[in-house]
């Protein structure tokens, strides 16, 4: 788009067109008593290098990098390939608006296309959606889904999914009288199953799980679908940490029926918590009520492999009042990310990746709890977070490992009363034997 | 070309009374309207409707058309042919591809829809 500035001689022009004098006599017909007197309480303006200055200014307080960190729960520090940057950042695709129509967008389609296959292929559904906005949105986005595919107004959400998901899906879900049931946790950190087969009934949509939970624990997913099956409810599965998909078995060959989640994993950086990267995969039956935009595959007149947008009549043209829900775009530069992430690594580079993860965080959860005072909380199987719990509060502990320059984990004290003395540690493939071993040594200054 | 004892409304759907119930479709007008039929989204039995409810959707290469009930009554059945052949609304609207029966709540109801000569009528007035 060019560039149109707006001259004096360009505004009179305009203004003799319609026939004022000024741009005050705009607003005549908005009373005196309501209008603003004087300038907007705003600092002045900055010139260009004062602006860049004040930012990077800002940018020094962000003093993440000098920190040896174990945080995630939600968001994740993977390494991200140079390529990601590169191939991302060209400007064929760099846009502030994702242009949709076929005969100008075939490359942003077949990115579409090609986010959507991989997101199919690592949740191991039939179709999957452009994307959504992040993790939490997909997770309240797949309840309400399901609430529309079974017409029956009760939702279970286990209360170890990410806390802040929860909240998110209590917003959406507050006005719409449904009935949203917290599913607690057993002593293996799982969905407690006694409490889970007291709560699924006939009135029952959806069993909402996250897997590896918030907790690092990986969910006994064969077992909840069987659960939701038997009640003619659906099992949506929630991802946070999508890298897991390269070690564990996909939900959706475990009997998920919808699988959602946040891709930030895959070559997107923390970013102070955003623009992240939400997705969303169902069974083809369930399409019609898949949120959001898909592209689908075609061929032109002349037969030739072609991409366009399908099934998205529902949600913007032309019954907008009877959309599938609120989100009227997706978050394409970020799934751009995605797909150029998961394609360079290919899928033997992702499995591989999986399993450094893994291999990485067994290695630090047997020497952490080799510390005297130091438990793991709970016994189920665990990918690349695991929860520990100290003999005092977490709170201390966390503020003198800060000291030594290691953000320990994340506390959980707040949102799970009783887990006070616990925190959730996150081990990735860019933590070296070297730096998990001077995690250990802190940790065992630190509780001496 | 619109069957003699048939109902009709203005959003063209059609009403076929049968004793106590009724079956449902939408008429070759709307068929030839919509074009190409692709899916239509059922409601399941059991399900009550009120009189100008959404039944469900038909759905066309070309757009996505609510189906109204003519009348309250409880779905008591729904054409399962359209879940794998929906262009049988486009073949034949007026029978093969009827979309619901009804278990009718109250007769009275019919006398605010239109016989097939308003309804021919009525879709004259459309055409000019």
């Amino acid at each position: 788009m060019s560039y149109i500035p707006l001259s004096e001689k360009d505004k009179k022009e305009m203004l003799e067109k319609i026939g004022v004098k000024s741009i005050e006599d705009l607003f005549c017909c908005i009373p005196e008593n309501i209008r603003l007197k004087g300038n907007l309480n705003l600092p002045e303006s900055l010139s260009e290098p004062e602006l860049l200055e004040y930012f990077q200014e800002k940018g020094k307080k962000n003093s993440y990098e000098q920190y040896l960190s174990f945080l995630g729960g939600g968001a994740y520090d993977h390494f991200i390939p140079a390529v990601v940057d590169y191939l991302s950042l060209r400007g064929e695709f760099i846009s502030p608006y994702t242009p949709y129509q076929p005969e100008v967008s075939q490359g942003t389609l077949q990115v579409i296309f090609e986010f959507q296959t991989l997101i199919c292929q690592l949740t191991g559904l039939d179709i999957a959606n452009a994307s959504l906005y992040d993790g939490a949105t997909g997770a309240a986005e797949a309840v309400l889904m399901a609430n529309r595919i079974k017409e029956k107004k009760r939702l279970l959400v286990a209360s170890n999914i990410n806390p802040e998901y929860r909240q998110v899906i209590v917003t959406y879900t507050k006005n719409l009288g449904l009935e949203l049931v917290e599913l607690p946790f057993d002593q293996a950190g799982r969905i407690d199953k006694k409490s889970l087969e007291a709560a699924v009934n006939a009135e029952t949509s959806v069993i909402l799980c996250q897997s590896p939970n918030y907790f690092g624990v990986v969910e006994n997913l064969k077992v909840l679908s069987e659960a939701a099956h038997e009640h003619d409810a659906l099992l949506a599965v929630l991802i946070s940490e999508p890298v897991s998909l390269g070690w564990l078995e996909a939900p959706g060959k475990q009997g998920a029926d919808i699988v959602t989640g946040e891709a930030q994993s895959l070559g997107l950086p923390l970013s102070y918590g955003g623009p992240y990267l939400g997705f969303m995969s169902c069974r083809k039956e369930f399409v019609r009520q898949l949120p959001g935009r898909i592209a689908g595959q075609t061929v032109d007149a002349d037969g030739r492999r072609g991409f366009v947008l399908t099934l998205s009549t529902r949600e913007q043209h032309i019954r907008r009042e009877k959309a599938t829900s609120n989100i009227c775009t997706n978050q394409a530069h970020c799934a751009l990310r995605a797909t150029i992430y998961l394609e360079t690594l290919g899928r033997q580079g992702f499995k591989k990746l999986a399993w450094l993860n893994q291999q990485k965080a067994a290695y630090a959860l047997s020497q952490l709890t080799a510390i005297p005072g130091v438990t793991r909380k709970f016994s189920g199987p665990v990918f690349n977070e695991f929860v520990l719990e100290f003999a005092r509060d977490w709170k201390g502990i966390s503020q003198k490992l800060e000291e030594k320059g290691i953000l320990g984990g994340i506390s959980l004290a707040g949102h799970y009363p009783g887990l006070e003395r616990c925190a959730l540690i996150t081990i990735t493939e860019k933590h070296s034997k070297e730096r998990i071993d001077r995690y250990v040594q802190a940790l065992k200054e630190v509780l001496k | 070309m619109y069957p003699n004892d048939f109902y009709y409304t203005k959003e063209h759907e059609w009403l076929k009374v049968e004793g106590d119930e009724a079956v449902v479709g939408i008429t070759d007008f709307a068929q030839k309207q919509l074009g190409d039929i692709i899916y239509v989204d059922l409601p399941k039995p059991g399900k009550i409707l009120e009189a100008h409810q959404t039944i469900g959707t038909v759905e066309s290469v070309k757009s996505v058309s609510d189906v109204y009930s003519p009348i309250s009554g409880e779905v008591i059945q729904v054409n399962s042919v359209l879940a794998q052949s929906p262009d049988t609304v486009n073949k034949d609207p007026h029978g093969e591809g009827w979309i619901v029966r009804l278990k009718v709540k109250d007769k009275s109801e019919i006398t605010n829809l239109m016989k097939a000569a308003d309804y021919e009528k009525y879709l004259e007035g459309l055409e000019h």
